[in-house]
């Protein structure tokens, strides 16, 4: 039992440590979210539900929303095997003078995110996609590679 | 193995309170349908199968707790369960269930059964939802006591008690432990489980027989496909040992359909095939399952 519980241990944290979600390498993905066109309209729909959702408005407070949507648009394209690249930089206004980019894990460490917000906010993107008439099997394998992001975004 | 289960558990039981209680309200805040629906023992699992999932929409900083009725109407019999369960922390579940199953047809038309089920199950590994780039599931074991109220409607035979039956005892406990993936890429929920039993048709029929006493591991296995994020999909085989003389017991199927209109209402349909009950009655008992859960 206890080498059961070793095991199983060791396999979640090797797996904690996988390195970033490597994007799909056809654009199957890309196409069925809509291509380009598609990814704008979701993203269009998806920030302003963001922005109105109690569970996690606050934590946007000081996001730049124009940069956000710049850069989920970049984001969902590579990772759906679109032709993009998701830069990977955000600036937020508390930055200003001081600092000039952040990755993934430093943006979001002081925000004190929860597994709830982080779920919260990849439902309204589900429902973002299902209201841009997204077919699930499309929108199930973008959730696919941004639900290990949970690791990097979920600090407290 | 029979002692180091619950030692885990209520050592666990005391890690999980503590932590949920830095958070007491309840935050729904897991994803749509990943606390699964309420399986026929109280568990939170498929319709026939306990699932790794933790019931409930209690993220691991809170807590949730949900309330189930199901009916299954086979030819002959008619099998009803109602229960209440707790999710704690994600982590810790507790259910308690009541089953009744009845007779329809003479001479067994009087015949009812009850039992009652109390279970305790802990994710010890893994999580079904956000290991998407792993091929690790998420795990858990689980226990489940069960208690035969005995027999009615068999008065006329002197029959009163499943041990009349053939069965060694009428309370005992279900072991199993419990593996879930949920892959969305291919929006599919994959679930095995391994049950350590000794028990006659879920317990029904008691603990143990006269043809076998010995516990037995059975695999339960089920497959969903995520047609949308609120409709799921999909079929599930429980197998069972087979103890007892008079029960030419066979396994457990079914193909179901579960709809999470909102995350505090679901409602499951399912077509069962419960195999032959007793050599009293030699037809395979097929039939409509029917079950709804609200929660929060």
């Amino acid at each position: 039992m206890n080498k059961f519980i070793k095991v199983g241990c060791g396999l979640l944290l090797a797996s904690s440590l996988a390195l970033a979600q490597t994007p799909y390498t056809d654009d199957s993905v890309y196409q069925g979210l809509g291509g380009k066109e598609g990814i704008k309209k979701i993203v269009d729909t998806f920030v302003p539900m963001l922005l109105a959702d109690p569970r996690i408005k606050d934590s946007f407070a000081d996001f730049d929303m124009v940069q956000l949507n710049v850069r989920l648009q970049e984001q969902f394209c590579e990772f759906a095997g679109g032709p993009c690249k998701y830069t990977g930089q955000h600036r937020d206004k508390t930055m200003d003078g001081v600092g000039t980019v952040r990755d993934m894990a430093t943006v979001h460490q002081d925000l004190k995110i929860t597994n709830a917000m982080f779920n919260a906010l990849t439902e309204d993107l589900q429902i973002a996609m299902e209201r841009n008439n997204v077919p699930t099997r499309f929108s199930n394998k973008l959730v696919a590679k941004l639900a290990p992001m949970q690791r990097a975004i979920v600090t407290k | 193995m029979k002692k180091i289960i619950p030692a885990l558990l209520a050592a666990s039981a005391v890690f999980a309170c503590a932590h949920a209680a830095a958070q007491s309200t309840p935050d729904m805040g897991k994803f749509l349908a990943t606390g699964g629906v309420s399986q026929v023992e109280g568990a939170g699992g498929g319709g026939i199968t306990p699932w790794a999932l933790i019931t409930s929409y209690g993220s691991r900083d809170s807590w949730g707790a949900n309330a189930h009725y199901t009916h299954i109407n086979t030819q002959d019999y008619k099998l009803g369960s109602y229960g209440v369960a707790v999710g704690i922390a994600d982590r810790l579940e507790l259910s308690f269930a009541k089953q009744e199953f009845k007779g329809s047809l003479a001479p067994l038309d009087q015949l009812n059964i009850k039992q009652d089920i109390v279970g305790l199950k802990l994710k010890i590994a893994g999580d079904a939802v956000y290991e998407q780039d792993s091929p690790m599931p998420q795990v858990a074991i689980g226990i489940m006591y069960k208690k035969n109220k005995g027999i009615g409607g068999l008065g006329a035979l002197g029959v009163t008690n499943v041990k009349q039956l053939g069965a060694k005892d009428d309370s005992g406990y279900d072991y199993y432990v419990a593996a879930t993936k949920i892959l969305f890429e291919q929006s599919l929920l994959l679930n095995g489980t391994l049950r350590a039993t000794r028990a006659n048709q879920m317990g029904l029929l008691g603990i143990g027989g006269d043809q076998n006493d010995s516990v037995r591991v059975m695999p339960e296995v089920s497959v969903a496909y995520l047609f949308t994020r609120k409709l799921a999909g999909g079929v599930e085989y429980r197998r069972k040992p087979h103890n007892l003389g008079v029960d030419d017991e066979k396994a457990y199927y079914d193909a179901f359909v579960a709809w999470f209109p909102t995350k505090n209402f679901s409602i499951t349909a399912a077509y069962a095939n419960l195999g032959d009950i007793t050599i009293f009655n030699p037809k395979k008992q097929r039939g409509l399952y029917l079950s709804a859960q609200v929660g929060f």
